[in-house]
């Protein structure tokens, strides 16, 4: 780190700093709604009116002032549902993929750096894990926990953790053999502090682009369940219930499900891309 | 060494399977709700219950209704359906060739569209044709099936409604399948409307599943084409007076595919995997689609076989083209 800090810094295209900027102002956007959606959303999420349903958008005949996203078949402003359904999809991408960071990477940390018996049953384990369809075993976890948010968070968790440890393992393996952790290690300083003081601060840069990738994918596989009627109760407004429900109107509202589907598309090729965006502003290789 | 190799890697695999085993009886069994009383129909008797009791072994304990469990499975015994009160592998083999068909249409939809893609931007390296095909490839990648196949319900469900966006085959086809391969069967009995009906309900939940691999695909044959064509060779090619596009294809192509055909080996599983919530997304009658009914209606043995199903089908793709590619890398070979 002390080397590549001495060099000059490279200045990286405009278009990298496009790529971090992009993304990191609809996520922004996006923790706004979410954190100030009973001050700006339009109407109650749940409220349904029978007189107001199906209404199109802004820009189709027939729409009606105040309602810009148009009403669902019960009549429920969609602009409204999707603010609040913001909540549910960044706390969803905030929780679980930390859990899940924090669970992998120390497997893959341990399995990568201590090897022997360690990393023979951490690979196994990571071999039976990837033998099941993983949204089938999202579909099943939350069956047998219940529904619910907690499940969902906890079946992301379980499922999506062999990602880090497979990824982190593998890179764990290569600093291992590097110079500099001998010396460390001829220092003085124990496996534990070597693996936590030296290796990890060079792994890291993986891990954070890793960790953006699992909050789209946490806010995709919320989406799933949602839409297979298992995530938290199907009036509550989240991004997949409405897909789930635009799905079935799809001849009679297609904005109903046209809406989501943008903030979903947006919201997963941000994280993705700001992580890309972060690994290689942050990798020391690479600055 | 070989052999030796080969047998190490037989042993894991049979390790990670009864892991698997062990997996699918666990989660099942720790479900909320009395699988006996599922499995039986209103108005049973006690006796009934106490039958059934002791044929599943419930009255056991847990490792000891494991083996009872697992020896069934071994003779090919996956129990009754509950909801469909049919064998277990009987509704599962139906479904497997339309989940397989599937797979296989967005596999080389995957392969073709990506290995386009990489030539392309081979031919055109360094101009402005390849930063548009690395944007568009960055972006496609990111997108997982699931949003791609709901844009495709989208688009061709209601702006502009050219294909069939539910079901496996148009209903009012009359057709009598012998095999549960409409496909094959339709091409093998000359019956070409058949097969038309099959495809263009397949072509966008099959289009879903292989745009992510393609992406993929295109990445990285690019960078492998891009590194074989500064090789000497090529560059001998180019001097015996082929054109840039016939030495991509005919000499560096051969050369850069190694890699490639790696990956397609490893994101095949992903893929297949990726058909459970696109059958139902397409309400495409395949084995995810089902699978997704079977845990909504806790159709427990249902739910066992399908699982076990996928997981043999995922591990004995990864153990063929680990074993291929063993065979096939010389390095390996005498390593």
């Amino acid at each position: 780190m002390a080397d590549a800090t001495a060099l000059p810094r490279a200045r990286g295209p405009r278009s990298l700093n496009l790529r971090l900027w992009l993304p990191a102002a609809w996520l922004s956007l996006l923790a706004l709604a979410a954190l100030l959606a009973p001050f700006i959303a339009p109407h109650d999420p749940l409220a349904q009116d029978l007189l107001m349903e199906r209404l199109p958008p802004f820009f189709m005949a027939g729409s009606e002032p105040g309602y810009w996203l148009g009403t669902d078949s019960l009549g429920r402003d969609v602009l409204s549902r999707m603010i609040y359904g913001a909540r549910v999809a960044l706390f969803v991408a905030l929780i679980a993929a930390t859990i899940t960071c924090l669970f992998g990477s120390t497997l893959g940390l341990l399995a990568g750096y201590y090897g022997g018996w360690w990393d023979r049953v951490i690979s196994r384990l990571v071999e039976i894990w990837m033998a099941f369809p993983p949204v089938l075993f999202a579909v099943l976890l939350v069956a047998v926990m219940g529904t619910g948010l907690f499940s969902v968070i906890a079946a992301i968790a379980l499922i999506d953790w062999t990602r880090f440890a497979r990824v982190i393992r593998a890179e764990t393996m290569v600093q291992a053999r590097m110079d500099y952790v001998d010396s460390a290690r001829i220092g003085g300083a124990n496996r534990l502090t070597t693996l936590a003081g030296e290796i990890l601060p060079n792994v890291l840069p993986s891990i954070v682009a890793l960790l953006m990738l699992e909050m789209g994918i946490a806010v995709i596989v919320e989406a799933i369940l949602s839409f297979v009627n298992l995530s938290i109760s199907t009036d509550d407004p989240t991004w997949g219930s409405m897909i789930a429900e635009g799905r079935g109107a799809i001849h009679f509202a297609w904005w109903v499900l046209l809406f989501p589907l943008i903030a979903l598309f947006l919201t997963v090729l941000s994280f993705s891309t700001l992580g890309e965006g972060l690994k290689q502003r942050f990798d020391p290789v690479l600055q | 060494m070989l052999i030796r190799t080969i047998l190490v890697r037989l042993l894991t695999t049979a390790v990670t399977l009864f892991g698997v085993a062990v997996v699918v009886f666990t989660l099942v069994r720790v479900a909320p709700g009395n699988p006996i009383a599922m499995m039986l129909p209103p108005g049973a008797t006690d006796e009934d219950i106490a039958n059934l009791t002791a044929l599943y072994g419930f009255d056991k304990s847990l490792p000891h209704q494991f083996v009872i469990w697992l020896g069934g499975v071994l003779q090919g015994d996956f129990g009754t359906s509950i909801t469909l009160r049919q064998p277990v592998d009987e509704l599962v083999l139906g479904r497997l060739p339309a989940t397989l068909e599937l797979s296989i249409m967005a596999l080389v939809i995957a392969l073709f569209a990506g290995g386009l893609m990489a030539v392309l931007g081979a031919r055109h390296r360094g101009g402005s044709t390849e930063v548009g095909l690395d944007l568009t490839s960055g972006a496609v990648l990111s997108i997982p099936d699931f949003l791609w196949g709901l844009l495709f319900v989208l688009i061709f469900g209601v702006f502009w409604p050219v294909l069939s966006i539910s079901g496996r085959i148009d209903p009012r086809m009359e057709f009598d399948f012998t095999t549960n391969f409409y496909v094959i069967e339709g091409i093998l009995r000359g019956r070409f409307d058949v097969v038309g009906s099959t495809l263009s309900h397949m072509l966008m939940p099959a289009m879903s599943l292989a745009l992510p691999l393609a992406a993929m695909i295109a990445q990285l044959l690019k960078q492998n084409l891009k590194e074989a064509l500064v090789q000497d060779y090529t560059t001998l090619a180019r001097v015996r007076g082929f054109s840039e596009t016939a030495v991509i294809l005919r000499e560096a192509l051969r050369n850069a595919a190694l890699p490639t055909l790696t990956l397609v080996g490893v994101q095949f599983t992903f893929l297949i995997g990726g058909t459970v919530i696109v059958e139902r997304l397409f309400a495409y009658e395949g084995l995810g689609n089902m699978a997704i009914d079977a845990v909504i209606n806790r159709d427990l043995p249902l739910i066992q076989g399908i699982v076990l199903l996928f997981a043999a089908l995922f591990i004995a793709i990864n153990l063929i083209v680990d074993l291929s590619y063993t065979l096939l890398n010389p390095r390996l070979r005498h390593g």
